[in-house]
């Protein structure tokens, strides 16, 4: 370890592990809105769930040196570029969930809700989402520590935060700065999951009492 | 724990009338008997009374209750309220005008206890502490304190518990009608006779027109102003109070779904309160000893029964144990029976007197005076009587002990039922 070229490199440390962030931060909202979206048309038409879950699923299969290979030539080396990427492959593992979680909300308790006249909207704000939350965030949770990861491989076009750091690490035979970016990464993931899950227990209120 | 006292006293019960009027529902186009499916069922339940639907699973009584709110929708046929086609309503109004309780009670476990009951008064837009104070109100109604469950959840409530909630949410708008699909059905059989119990005083508050679905015939006699007897394919075999089933099976379903046992079932729907009650010699404790055994003997008597001042029962003794002289004292009295009040019933009432040792019954008043006996033979005589039976007579309130709560008089034997209707108690 090179201490020197840590202390002076550190606002470079810093941007590369803003940046890291804000690609994953982007690449998770955004999976999230489309894959709620997704979920609820599935919610309203169970037929949707077949094909929009086979989509995503191709997606995922795809390797993500391959998917940056085809979209270059359509979007260029840039932010783009990347998060289409980042993006396409949350979408597998939050839709699931989030299906995942409105499926397991009890029937009597969607039973009840109905005949004691809730309307759709109602019903799907007022019991589905917050009984699919411990569903949905285990979802997130997965997919923000994939999306960390997936992030360093977009340094290849030029993105990828700490990724680009551990990449010119190695370039340059610099091993410490190739460490920096992997404690970094790691660092950054294990936060990212513990405030997805603080945000989870703040969303649910009931689960912390049941056990009490 | 009982069910406190009602707020809606003050106010006059709503309640109305539904009418199945040939009312079909097919789930297969052609198949005629799939599970669930209901085969022309025309019925009236009149305003304030409980109608229970019940059969063997698949006879369609679930699928006819949740007809009423519609969450299933009829093949055919209407279903009136007062008269009116529900059809015609806006489906959200009318659930919302309807309470319902489920098996597995349908609580939201992501809401407290308070949250749950105050739910049709959130959906219809009553200020907060408006719905908060009523929330209050229905948990006092059902028997639980609201300073102590309001802010729990469901998760944190035993089966009984969840149980009451979902009634008390049920109840929240007093709602003119009731559809409870086997709503005591997840609990243990002794927290299920208490809440059977607590509710039907309770409705004789509120005076719902109530719909009950259970595959239990005990639980719909029991429960029952009316019984509807369900057959697969969802027919309707047989529509008539109680009593004029078990009397009357309308045909062998219904005689085989009632049981062999339904003379012994009979003797459910009758009440102490409704024999002449025997007598037996009695003396008070501190009363001469040799008096009291000479009057035994002129009675052809075997035992006697020591009261106290307050003529309560102290015991039975049995005549040749009196002593020949001196007084009657309180340690005399050895063998046991059963102590009953005038709303046991029969059914109860022999029970306890079998596992008794002296196999005479012990009448009291709400005091705790002896009334007079009950023996195994007359209880007997009226099986025999057979085909008179008026079932659900009110009963005076005044003798309402079993509506008390079980705890408030300490049951001693633990093996007899404490909180059925009736009380044992050795003495």
């Amino acid at each position: 370890m090179n201490w020197d070229w840590i202390r002076s490199n550190i606002p470079q440390i810093v941007d590369a592990t803003i940046d890291h962030l804000i690609l994953t931060v982007i690449a998770v909202g955004v999976g999230f809105v489309i894959s709620f979206g997704c979920a609820l048309l599935i919610y309203r038409e169970r037929r949707f769930y077949g094909p929009l879950s086979g989509i995503s699923g191709v997606i995922y299969t795809i390797p993500s040196l391959a998917l940056l290979a085809f979209l270059v030539p359509v979007t260029g080396l840039s932010v783009l570029t990347a998060e289409i990427a980042l993006i396409g492959y949350t979408l597998l593992i939050l839709i699931r969930s989030i299906v995942g979680g409105f499926d397991s909300v009890e029937r009597d308790v969607t039973e009840a809700a109905d005949g004691m006249g809730y309307s759709w909207r109602g019903r799907l704000f007022g019991v589905d989402l917050p009984l699919a939350m411990p569903l949905i965030i285990a979802g997130l949770r997965v997919a923000t520590v994939t999306t960390v990861g997936l992030v360093m491989v977009t340094a290849l076009i030029g993105e990828g935060g700490l990724g680009q750091l551990m990449l010119r690490g190695f370039n340059f035979r610099n091993t410490t700065a190739v460490y920096v970016g992997a404690i970094m990464t790691v660092l950054l993931a294990v936060s990212l999951d513990l405030v997805v899950v603080a945000i989870g227990r703040f969303a649910t209120p009931w689960a912390r009492r049941a056990g009490s | 724990m009982p069910y406190g006292s009602t707020t809606m006293a003050d106010q006059p019960p709503r309640a109305s009338t539904v009418e199945f009027d040939r009312v079909t529902k097919r789930y297969d186009a052609g198949a005629k008997n799939t599970p669930g499916a209901v085969n022309d069922l025309s019925l009236t339940v009149p305003a304030g009374r409980i109608c229970v639907l019940v059969g063997p699973s698949g006879c369609g009584k679930t699928t006819s209750l949740k007809m009423v709110n519609r969450l299933i929708e009829p093949t055919s046929g209407r279903i009136l309220i007062d008269g009116e086609d529900i059809a015609k309503r806006d489906v959200i109004d009318l659930r919302r005008s309807i309470g319902y309780v489920i098996q597995q009670t349908g609580l939201f476990p992501h809401q407290t206890v308070g949250e749950n009951v105050a739910t049709v008064t959130r959906l219809i837009g009553w200020p907060k502490d408006r719905q908060r104070q009523r929330a209050d109100e229905l948990l006092a109604l059902v028997g639980l304190n609201p300073t102590k469950y309001r802010n729990r959840y469901p998760s944190q409530l035993s089966g009984g518990e969840r149980q009451r909630v979902g009634v008390a949410r049920a109840l929240a708008v007093d709602p003119p009608i009731m559809l409870m699909d086997e709503p005591f059905g997840a609990v243990d059989p002794i927290v299920r006779e208490r809440l059977q119990n607590e509710f039907l005083r309770l409705q004789e508050d509120l005076a719902k027109t109530i719909l009950f679905v259970t595959h239990d015939i005990d639980e719909a006699i029991k429960m029952g102003d009316l019984v509807a007897v369900m057959q697969a394919g969802g027919k309707l075999a047989q529509f008539a109070a109680p009593g004029e089933i078990l009397a009357n099976p309308a045909s062998d379903f219904v005689a085989r779904f009632v049981g062999a046992d339904r003379g012994l079932k009979r003797l459910s729907l009758r009440r102490v309160g409704e024999l002449t009650l025997g007598t037996a010699p009695m003396a008070h404790v501190g009363d001469e000893a040799a008096a009291a055994r000479r009057d035994a003997l002129e009675q052809e008597a075997e035992h006697l029964l020591v009261i106290d001042d307050g003529d309560r029962p102290v015991g039975w003794i049995a005549v040749e144990d009196v002593p020949g002289e001196g007084t009657l004292t309180e340690d005399l009295p050895e063998p046991m029976s059963p102590l009953l009040n005038r709303r046991a019933t029969l059914k109860d009432a022999l029970s306890l007197l079998l596992d008794a040792d002296v196999q005479a019954g012990i009448v009291v008043d709400r005091d705790g005076r002896v009334l007079g006996i009950v023996t195994v033979e007359m209880i007997a005589e009226v099986m025999r009587e057979g085909d008179h039976v008026v079932p659900d007579e009110p009963q005076p309130p005044e003798d309402d002990l079993a509506a008390l709560p079980e705890a408030v008089r300490e049951a001693g034997d633990a093996a007899t039922a404490d909180d059925s209707a009736a009380e044992a108690e050795p003495v």
